[in-house]
């Protein structure tokens, strides 16, 4: 416990000299969030110095090992990492799904070549990397999946289209998964394979969601050839692999609040509709504000409790279903009462005073969280099936 | 702190599982409820509570007790929502023996502590005046008498009131009804002239009382803690009540939530278990989600009386509110889901829906405790 405490204090004082005053302020705008990659333009100076100052203590990735650019953090000094970092308002050094997905599933399946090859660049934030799953026929049955790899010897030959691939046309490398085996049952004919999205053959055209913006793209593959060096784990055993990633992609989803605005609920509410005796002047908005904050509460404290049985070995390994449903549906609750209490100032879609009607576009933006990753009724079947052990599920 | 249990808390909770389902399943509710016993409560189980210092759970070692905390008392509390167990664990071993060892005098400890532990006392807290429970509107008024207070009015809803041998009463002693300020907590033996109790046990067969009292004569040395300022002390005595409650909805949920899950593995309808069928799938796996994210606010609650007892207010809300909401709808979809047996009398999965309407109401239901996190965070 006491070297906890000094590493808090380390830590305190470490991000007080390292960590620019700029990067202390909350996010503006999306180019706010760092993504690193070959492509990426910094925002300012003391955007590309806090992101190479972190990178070089490892602690964009604090868990991970030293030797692949991590900062070898337990999980306990991770937390305390975090902790700190909230308390200063520090951003987010690097966010992408090199570290929230493909690392850790690198880091289990990976070979050594592979894991030094490819987690020091997303640690220091060198390769940019999208998710290549979904396709057009394959939404919610993953396992249906159609790109085709053909073996030619030292390489694949890769065809097939997928969709909702987040930020391709951002993306320097993807992660895939393929048919290799069109013979074999779904599950057991699907491989997962690395290339570079500059690959002959590799073409994206975004998609404009709801929100108009367009973070999901469809991606074409047109005879991409890739190495087999490139093959994750082995062959026709793909499947494991996304679904070890998938729980990774689903607690990150789960864990996503969002932050496009600083005032509390109660607070949006009050400016908007006047408070009456000290409180909330429209009394059903009320009950549904407090209501929605004592699951919020109650949903945090269950994922410390998830982390905390982790930690002990108790945890279910479909916990992140849980997670992820829970989580995800008790946003789009949450961003529905920012449009509530908003009232007709959270309809604004242009102007500088909404800026460009960043709330109406998080409100549409989480409509995707109980699809994406796996939709809610997925993540129900599986607790079903696998915690609660029905039949037939 | 972790939020999982440790060893010596597994531990206690295995113990309190075995015993109970071996001594107090709920046929010996059902027993107590069918031969209408005078008493509500079993004191041969009491006595067997007495000796694995159940009693005095929470009453610090220099009175004899077992200085548990209040995750322990949590954990023993679940296991009781489990089996439906009707015993004092609530009014003597929770409220009253947090209330005399928070607020009471050398004296007043030295007193009555033993005698909880022992098993010889039995305490309650006399507080709701009205349907709904609203602390600080009690107006029943303590008015001076020389060196003693005269009690006037009548007390509800007062667990084991009456078998209790010493009330703990919520009295006015100044202001009006509303303010948190000129509320005393007062030791009144049932015993005392102008103390009239009538039993009004509630739909799950536990214990309750309405109490009249008529010129009830206090003296002053039988006030419990300060004059006019009985607040803080009867918060921290209700968060205590609250968090444990919540507990106690826990255990009952979880316990109809597997009982339903296993009929429905059970049950065949149209040629195959009722569990195969998506309909109930989802809303067993919706069901599991909630009792869960309780289960964590709960356990939150207790560790924080314990770490930090005076700001635990608005975790202990959450938890009361939670458990409300998520035991409530665990009993209606086990009976649901239960289908024409769910109705019957001779299933058991109808006693959980009782007890879980009375925990709910208990010391603020969902809407009350709502009410009071929207206050503490000022909208």
């Amino acid at each position: 416990m006491e070297n906890l405490e000094n590493f808090r204090k380390e830590t305190r004082a470490w991000l007080e000299a390292n960590c620019p005053p700029e990067m202390r302020r909350p996010s503006q705008t999306e180019d706010d969030t760092c993504w690193g990659g070959r492509r990426w333009v910094f925002q300012s100076d003391a955007q590309r110095q806090w992101l190479e100052r972190m990178g070089k203590k490892g602690w964009t990735v604090p868990e991970w090992p030293r030797e692949y650019g991590g900062g070898g953090l337990s999980r306990d000094e991770a937390k305390i990492l975090r902790q700190e970092m909230r308390a200063l308002n520090c951003r987010s050094p690097l966010d992408s799904f090199g570290i929230w997905m493909l690392g850790p599933a690198l880091l289990k399946y990976g070979s050594e070549e592979q894991k030094r090859e490819h987690l020091p660049k997303i640690a220091h934030g060198e390769i940019r990397w999208c998710q290549g799953y979904s396709e057009p026929g394959s939404g919610s049955d993953l396992a249906s999946l159609q790109t085709r790899a053909e073996d030619k010897g030292d390489q694949f030959l890769v065809n097939g289209s997928k969709i909702w691939t987040s930020y391709a046309d951002k993306a320097d490398w993807i992660f895939c998964l393929v048919r290799t085996d069109p013979n074999a049952p779904k599950h057991e004919g699907i491989s997962f394979i690395l290339f570079d999205m500059e690959s002959a053959g590799v073409s994206t055209k975004p998609i404009t969601l709801i929100s108009g913006a367009s973070p999901f793209c469809q991606t074409f593959f047109d005879d991409v050839l890739v190495p087999k060096a490139n093959l994750v784990g082995k062959l026709n055993k793909g499947w494991d692999i996304a679904k070890y990633l998938l729980t990774h992609e689903r607690d990150m989803i789960g864990g996503m609040g969002g932050t496009t605005e600083n005032r509390s609920l109660g607070q949006i509410a009050t400016d908007t509709v006047g408070t009456d005796n000290g409180m909330l002047a429209d009394t059903v908005l009320r009950g549904e504000i407090a209501a929605f904050e004592i699951d919020a509460l109650a949903f945090r404290l269950t994922m410390d409790r998830a982390g905390d049985m982790a930690k002990v070995g108790q945890a279910h390994p479909a916990v992140s279903s849980l997670l992820k449903y829970y989580g995800t549906e008790l946003n789009k609750r949450r961003m529905e009462l920012v449009m509530s209490a908003g009232g007709t100032d959270a309809l604004e879609w242009e102007g500088e005073r909404s800026r460009e009607g960043r709330t109406a576009r998080a409100w549409l933006r989480s409509k995707a969280n109980s699809i994406e990753g796996g939709t809610s009724e997925v993540q129900l079947n599986i607790i079903a099936k696998r915690i609660l052990g029905l039949p037939g599920a | 702190m972790a939020l999982v249990l440790n060893d010596e808390q597994t531990m206690l909770r295995d113990n309190a599982r075995g015993f109970l389902a071996k001594n107090a399943p709920i046929a010996h509710l059902r027993a107590l409820r069918d031969k209408r016993d005078a008493d509500g409560f079993s004191r041969a189980l009491w006595k067997n509570f007495v000796e694995m210092g159940w009693a005095g759970i929470l009453v610090p070692l220099d009175y004899g007790g077992l200085g548990l905390g209040h995750v322990e008392a949590g954990v023993v509390a679940e296991e009781l929502g489990r089996t439906l167990t009707p015993s004092p664990f609530l009014s003597t071993a929770i409220l009253a023996a947090t209330a005399i060892a928070r607020a009471g005098t050398d004296k007043q400890k030295k007193d009555y502590l033993p005698r909880i532990v022992s098993g010889d006392l039995i305490a309650t807290l006399a507080v709701d005046e009205f349907a709904k429970h609203h602390p600080e509107k009690s107006a029943m008024p303590a008015t001076r008498a020389g060196n003693n207070f005269k009690l006037n009015g009548a007390k509800t809803f007062v667990l084991d009131g009456h078998v209790a041998n010493l009330l703990i009463v919520v009295a006015r002693t100044t202001g009006k009804a509303g303010d948190t300020n000129g509320l005393t907590l007062f030791l009144v033996d049932l015993t005392a002239f102008g103390v009239r109790a009538e039993r009004t046990p509630t739909v799950d067969t536990h214990n309750a009382a309405r109490i009249a009292f008529e010129d009830v004569s206090v003296s002053a040395e039988n006030v419990l803690g300060k004059i006019d300022a009985g607040w803080d002390v009867l918060e921290g005595v209700l968060n205590v009540g609250r968090a444990i409650v919540a507990a106690e909805m826990v255990g009952a949920a979880e316990e109809a939530f597997g009982r339903t899950v296993a009929y429905l593995k059970e049950r065949k309808q149209f040629g195959k278990a009722i569990g195969e069928f998506q309909a109930l799938q989802h809303r067993a796996a919706h069901l599991y989600c909630e009792l869960e994210v309780t289960r964590s606010a709960v356990l939150k609650a207790l560790q924080t009386l314990d770490d930090s007892f005076d700001r635990a207010g608005a975790i202990v809300s959450v938890a009361k509110a939670r458990a409300g909401l998520s035991a409530v709808l665990a009993v209606n979809e086990a009976v649901q889901m239960h289908g024409g047996i769910g109705m019957t009398d001779e299933f058991d999965i109808g006693l959980f829906m009782k007890r879980v309407r009375v925990c709910q109401e208990l010391f603020g239901d969902s809407n009350f405790h709502a009410d009071r996190l929207a206050r503490m965070n000022r909208y």
